[in-house]
């Protein structure tokens, strides 16, 4: 065992890809890998009384539909794969949050996908892989 | 048979149409007369005088309560406003928290229920009577109402109800009721009971029809006069489409512009200021003098500080228990925490954006005034000072901000629209809690009160200004009377949660996660 992979996971294709590619780079070098899932989420945004009333329960819902509709069939995929695999899921700026959960975890690599299309939304609201390009604090490898 | 029943529609068409503008004159006149004469009592009650003088009981109630708040908190509002940004800033929140409710959220909720036409129109009101005086009343005020929210808003996430599907419901009806059981003291539900009604009046009052009627009344100002009820009729569709309808994007839509508003409108301010900044030493030496000798007004100093008092306590609301149902659903360990953030709101309601208002009158020289002895001159009733352009209300902070950049007043119209909207919506979902604490849980009952909700929306469009602010005020002060009378017995509570939250603090318990 040496060290452990972090990869960004959100259920999408180009997802996947980063997975397969962390799978691959784990298997060959025998390391671990989180997968980690961040769901987009700032508390600085602006709620309705109602929307805060059942903030509590919406989360609990939202974490419940990113265990059973995301992590949850990629775990089952997986469960031959032979590799050590861990998950989590967190609320937060996705880009800032993953870079985040790769440091607090010790990792020794951050992979994540990028789907290589929007190049004007992402000019207007940056995109993940771009924004972990500045900000990664552990080797990071996008995948296209 | 046919062609008969077609020319009598066609002539029913005609008369109808003949007849429409002195029918829609005569509606809006049989509105006003009813509504006046139905609720005079209660306004009169509320804002009795003491005996022998012109000062009404319950401006005082308020201010010995905020003055009372202050000193027993040793000037809380002072002593952890820095802390209070902290929190907010979110240096406090457990990152493990994310996706629950933060401080901000809570304090930006609640500041879009209270940021509203109190800050444009009420304060034109007060100013209008009272003179520029009375916005130095108005910001202190202000500055003690800080403490009552933090009161107010500590007991309010304490007792909070939390139910089994994690929903959280808040209030003084529930701290009333908890937390009088708590300390073993009888009445708690009676005060429930009664917070709760005047809550309902006050949902319709201030927090519906004042906001209909200042709402039609910026609509009159940018498009000509028409009657009422055709505003109210518009925008009580789109307020049922929200709040019966479902219809979550225009509520989402409006949460997210009204801070841009507040942002544009500040910003504004600023810049007429600044345009006449040589004038601004001027503006605040006719504030500090006129809240001492009231430069003339009707009712002299007393007459600028009631105004100034009565237009902090409508604006921001401190006292009145409606914040302690917003800031309730915040998601924190430590239920003075949201105490803390909240006594951030009358700051920003009114020690910065009321101010501004009242500047941007004062300083573009709204008010009339003798240039032989520096008093203001009265209008022909002597009721309030004459206006360049004979107006009140939201037409006279217009007329003020046009005067320095001219079609401002369309943006204007625009945040005051968006303001009387996202504050309806903030008080039907208050008033709702009150509703609801009456009447229990359930779509019918639910639905009945959203039904009355949309109606006063037509009536407050309708109804003349004069009648409809004195309704609103009457009833969200008694609001106050009843969550102020909860907050003394309550107090004890407060305090000990502030010394052992001040002694976990400096010890390091509590610590920041950033």
């Amino acid at each position: 065992m040496s060290g452990k992979i972090v990869v960004g996971y959100d259920g999408s294709a180009a997802g996947r890809r980063a997975l397969d590619f962390a799978l691959a780079r784990a298997k060959a070098q025998d390391s671990s890998v989180l997968i980690a899932h961040v769901l987009e989420w700032s508390p600085y945004s602006f709620l309705t009384p109602d929307e805060l009333e059942e903030r509590h329960v919406r989360r609990k819902e939202e974490m419940a539909r990113a265990e059973t509709a995301v992590i949850g069939p990629v775990l089952e995929k997986l469960k031959d794969s032979g590799v050590e695999i861990t998950t989590v899921i967190k609320y937060g700026h996705i880009a800032e949050k993953l870079a985040e959960i790769a440091k607090d975890s010790g990792a020794i690599q951050l992979v994540v996908g990028r789907d290589g299309h929007g190049s004007l939304a992402a000019r207007v609201f940056g995109s993940v892989a771009g924004t972990l390009v500045q900000i990664a604090t552990v080797p990071t490898t996008i995948v296209p | 048979m046919q062609t008969y029943i077609r020319t009598a529609l066609a002539a029913l068409g005609v008369t109808l149409l003949g007849a429409a503008p002195a029918l829609a004159q005569s509606i809006d006149e049989q509105v006003n007369a009813l509504f006046a004469s139905s609720t005079g009592w209660f306004v009169n009650f509320i804002f009795s005088s003491f005996p022998g003088t012109n000062f009404p009981w319950i401006v005082g109630w308020l201010v010995v309560a905020a003055t009372i708040f202050t000193f027993y908190f040793g000037f809380v509002q002072f002593r952890f406003f820095g802390h209070a940004i902290a929190l907010v800033k979110g240096d406090y929140s457990d990152p493990d928290d994310a996706g629950e409710v933060s401080h901000f959220q809570a304090l930006a909720t609640a500041l879009s229920g209270t940021v509203g036409l109190g800050n444009i129109a009420g304060v034109a009101v007060a100013v209008g009577i009272g003179g520029p005086g009375a916005t130095f009343w108005m910001i202190l005020a202000g500055l003690m109402g800080m403490a009552s929210k933090f009161t107010e808003c500590t007991l309010g996430v304490k007792y909070r109800n939390e139910y089994p599907d994690g929903t959280v419901s808040g209030g003084p009806m529930y701290y009333l009721t908890k937390g009088f059981a708590e300390r073993g003291t009888p009445g708690g539900k009676v005060l429930a009971v009664l917070f709760s009604i005047f809550c309902i009046l006050g949902a319709l009052g201030g927090g519906n029809m004042f906001q209909a009627n200042q709402a039609h009344a910026q609509l009159t100002n940018v498009l000509g006069d028409y009657p009422g009820w055709i505003t109210g009729i518009i925008f009580a569709t789109i307020v049922f489409a929200v709040i019966i309808g479902g219809l979550k994007s225009i509520a989402q839509v409006t949460e997210k512009v009204v801070p841009i508003m507040g942002v544009l409108y500040v910003g504004t301010a600023l810049i007429i200021l600044l345009l006449n900044y040589d004038k601004i030493g001027w503006a605040f030496g006719q504030i500090f003098e006129g809240a001492f000798s009231g430069l003339g007004v009707a009712g002299g100093l007393v007459g600028a500080l009631i105004q100034g008092f009565k237009r902090a306590a409508f604006s921001n609301e401190a006292g009145v228990g409606s914040a302690a149902i917003a800031h309730s659903a915040v998601r924190t360990k430590e239920p003075i925490t949201e105490g803390f953030v909240s006594l951030l709101e009358p700051f920003i309601d009114t020690v910065v954006i009321c101010t501004m208002t009242a500047l941007v009158i004062v300083i573009t020289g709204q008010l009339m005034m003798d240039p032989e002895t520096g008093k203001f001159i009265l209008n022909e009733a002597g009721t309030a000072i004459k206006t360049v352009g004979d107006v009140s209300g939201v037409a006279l902070t217009s007329a003020a901000f046009s005067s320095s950049i001219s079609g401002f007043k369309y943006v204007l119209a625009i945040a005051v629209i968006l303001f009387a909207f996202s504050t309806m919506i903030s008080w039907s979902y208050y008033g709702l809690k009150a509703w609801t604490y009456l009447f229990g849980e359930g779509k019918t009952k639910e639905l009945v009160f959203k039904v009355i909700f949309c109606i006063f929306v037509v009536i407050g469009a309708a109804a003349s200004l004069g009648p409809v602010i004195d309704f609103s005020d009457a009833a969200i002060f008694a609001m106050a009377v009843v969550n102020i009378i909860g907050l003394y017995f309550l107090m004890p509570i407060v305090m000990r949660e502030l010394t052992s939250y001040t002694q976990r603090l400096k010890t390091g318990e509590i610590k920041k996660y950033a």
